[in-house]
């Protein structure tokens, strides 16, 4: 599904990202956690394709493709997913809007007509029951005055109708109550697919007692200091990351 | 500007004063003549003035627009113009070319208490009450299209709404211009008693044609009254106009005006309210600048009493070489503690060559007052942008999107089906195709 190469990344002539390696296969669930600055957040804005990161060494691959050649759009058209740590607010475009623009992309993208009407609202609306949601979130604009829990939660929604193949979720838990995390968890926990991985990055164990992992990497100073499987959160919560931070990095 | 200039349409009114209604009435003959004086002293409104620094209406000046002669132009008017711009569920009454027309009005159903009727007939029926209001919220001292409206005003509207009647559908004044060099000088007049509750749609368009509009609107919402006031200006490409609206708001009254700014070669808003204890406003503005348009819009919220608040957001999208102005006043008197006031300007430059000047300004003279003000001009969010690119949406149909977005946050404010749906078929045709898919919004 996706493999990391040395990868090293700048920003503004420093190095964050110092040889990052990683492989993912389909249907996987990895974690990514880390001390804030450790490079987590820049690890899926450049696998995004979010601008203001130079790569300056290594590859991404994806679907057996260069991944790093590939504009936003075009990666979120081939199926990766970020979920944004603040998901931006758009007044003025409904979410109905939005969810039906990125769906049709897509299709378009890969040469199929654009959906059917009555059938796009039977999806989105069965989708919106999943996640416990209200029907007017659809026709409300994007994320405007959504609290933090409704924000995560409509990350969720547009992943849960758009059907990517590799989702990053970035920060998910953060700003979630327990009820909101459950839920959430809930929906991400319903798209595990054979076809289908997580990247999960994550500051805390928390949001990994309700989505387990098959691996738990650790991210120190912009390298992987130890991978390891669901175990290593719990040991991460319970020592923290200094006993980590000095190490080199795993091979 | 100058007198010497303004004295071609000076000249000319002795022509145009007999057929101007209200000729009998001593009273409004004193007042168009105290207009007409003031008029011919100062000419139209100069750069050096310092609420009209950006906007340069000389052109006005140069061409000699003229009242046209009632009836004139009803056979121009096809029954799909009409109805592109009549709005359905509404009482409308049609100004054709500045004159009331009977023909494309209406009024069937209007509860019999209220009075809505053309400025001409009220001058004609009820002059008593008309001369209650008249130059009450604004008089010809405001600046000298005020004094030129009063002196040459053909016709307009009178709305009376007694006190506690809520009126069930809106109604709509409906501007309609069809000739070149034409002046359409209208006075409308609107009062809501006590407790009533109306809404008013003013609409401006106009045929392929170089025409002015000067039109003035005077508001009185009476105590603990509500009126939401609408102005849709879709004035021709070549036309001029200048619109001023006039409020005086009674003790726990409350006023909200959307001021849809789009169409003109050059086009002037004034929206100037008065706020009594307790009373509430909300201005809210968008103007769409393209090619060279000039669009200004000038508000004043005059704070007079304690416990007020006003809530005032306008928005500018322009491109091309296009220029929007923004000056808000927010004027808070000594007398007015706890006053609760916020004023926020935004504009989107979509061109190198666009330009707004923005011009937010608090004087305040209490000293227990909460008062904020914003302004920004720019260019869309990059932040923004990669949110939807990273929803699947390539870089310039994001664009595109957001850029009607921005726009459309205030057409989301029209609580009025059939005028949202017209609001937005506006934008929609001032924007790119791309980007927008009309049958998803």
């Amino acid at each position: 599904m996706l493999s990391i190469k040395n990868l090293t990344v700048n920003v503004n002539d420093k190095q964050i990202l110092k040889g990052i390696n990683l492989e993912i296969k389909p249907g996987e669930i990895h974690a990514i956690m880390g001390p804030n600055g450790s490079g987590k957040s820049t690890l899926s804005h450049i696998l995004s394709g979010k601008a203001g990161y130079t790569v300056t060494g290594g590859s991404v691959t994806y679907q057996g493709k260069d991944l790093l050649e590939m504009a936003p759009e075009i990666r979120a058209r081939e199926g990766v997913f970020l979920a944004f740590q603040y998901p931006v607010e758009i007044p003025g475009v409904s979410n109905i809007y939005l969810l039906k623009a990125a769906l049709n992309s897509i299709r378009k993208h890969h040469g199929q007509p654009e959906v059917d009407a009555m059938d796009f609202l039977t999806l989105v609306k069965g989708k919106v029951r999943l996640l416990e949601m209200d029907e007017k979130f659809l026709y409300r604009a994007v994320n405007e005055g959504f609290s933090g829990g409704e924000k995560k939660r409509n990350e969720i929604l547009q992943m849960a109708i758009l059907e990517p193949k590799l989702c990053i979720l970035d920060e998910t838990d953060s700003g979630l109550d327990i009820d909101a995390l459950k839920v959430v968890a809930e929906g991400v926990n319903s798209l595990r697919a054979a076809d289908r991985s997580f990247v999960m990055v994550t500051h805390y164990q928390r949001l990994l007692d309700y989505i387990k992992p098959d691996f738990v990497h650790v991210l120190a100073n912009g390298q992987i200091v130890k991978s390891g499987g669901a175990e290593l959160a719990l040991e991460l919560e319970e020592k923290g990351y200094s006993w980590l931070e000095d190490s080199k990095a795993a091979v | 500007m100058t007198a010497a200039t303004a004295s071609r349409y000076t000249a000319e009114y002795s022509n145009i004063a007999p057929t101007l209604p209200g000729q009998n009435l001593p009273w409004l003959t004193a007042l168009r003549q105290e207009a007409l004086t003031k008029f011919s002293a100062l000419g139209f409104p100069s750069l050096r003035e310092e609420e009209w620094r950006y906007t340069n209406v000389s052109a006005i000046e140069k061409k000699l627009f003229s009242p046209s002669l009632i009836g004139q132009a009803q056979e121009l008017v096809s029954t799909e113009l009409l109805a592109s711009y009549q709005l359905p569920d509404t009482w409308s009454v049609v100004l054709l070319d500045g004159h009331f027309c009977a023909e494309f009005s209406v009024l069937e159903g209007l509860p019999e208490t209220v009075s809505v009727m053309s400025m001409a007939e009220a001058l004609a029926k009820q002059p008593e009450i008309v001369a209650r209001y008249i130059n009450q919220a604004v008089n010809n001292d405001e600046h000298s299209f005020v004094a030129f409206n009063t002196a040459w005003f053909t016709d307009g509207l009178f709305v009376h709404v007694p006190a506690k009647l809520v009126l069930e559908k809106p109604i709509q004044v409906l501007h309609l211009n069809t000739q070149n060099d034409a002046l359409a000088s209208t006075r409308t007049v609107i009062v809501a008693e006590q407790m009533a509750d109306i809404k008013v749609i003013e609409t401006f368009v106009g045929l392929d044609a170089a025409y002015l509009s000067a039109a003035v609107t005077e508001v009185f919402v009476g105590p603990n009254a509500d009126i939401t006031l609408y102005k849709l200006q879709c004035e021709s490409d070549k036309a001029y106009h200048f619109g001023g609206i006039y409020v005086k708001q009674a003790k726990d009254a409350r006023f909200i005006h959307h001021n849809f700014a789009f169409g003109g070669l050059l086009a002037r808003s004034d929206i100037h309210t008065d706020l009594d204890l307790a009373s509430e406003c909300e201005l809210n503005g968008l103007y769409l600048g393209v090619n060279r348009q000039h669009i200004d819009n000038h508000t004043r919220i005059n704070h007079l009493k304690p416990h007020g608040i006003s809530r005032e957001l306008y928005k500018g999208v322009l491109d091309d070489r296009a220029r929007g102005v923004f000056q808000g006043r927010v004027i808070v008197a000594e007398d007015a503690q706890k006053t609760d006031s916020q004023m926020n300007n935004r504009n989107l430059l979509l061109s190198n060559d666009a330009e707004a000047d923005t011009k937010p300004q608090l004087e305040i003279y209490a000293d227990d007052v909460k008062c904020a003000h914003g302004v920004t001009v720019g260019q869309l969010d990059e932040k923004s942008i990669f949110y939807l690119q990273s929803r699947c949406i390539d870089e310039e149909t994001a664009r595109n999107m957001l850029t009607f977005a921005f726009a459309n946050e205030m057409v989301d404010k029209i609580k009025i089906k059939s005028l949202h749906d017209q609001a937005l078929e506006q934008v929609l045709i001032r924007f790119p195709q791309e980007g927008v898919n009309k049958e998803w919004l």
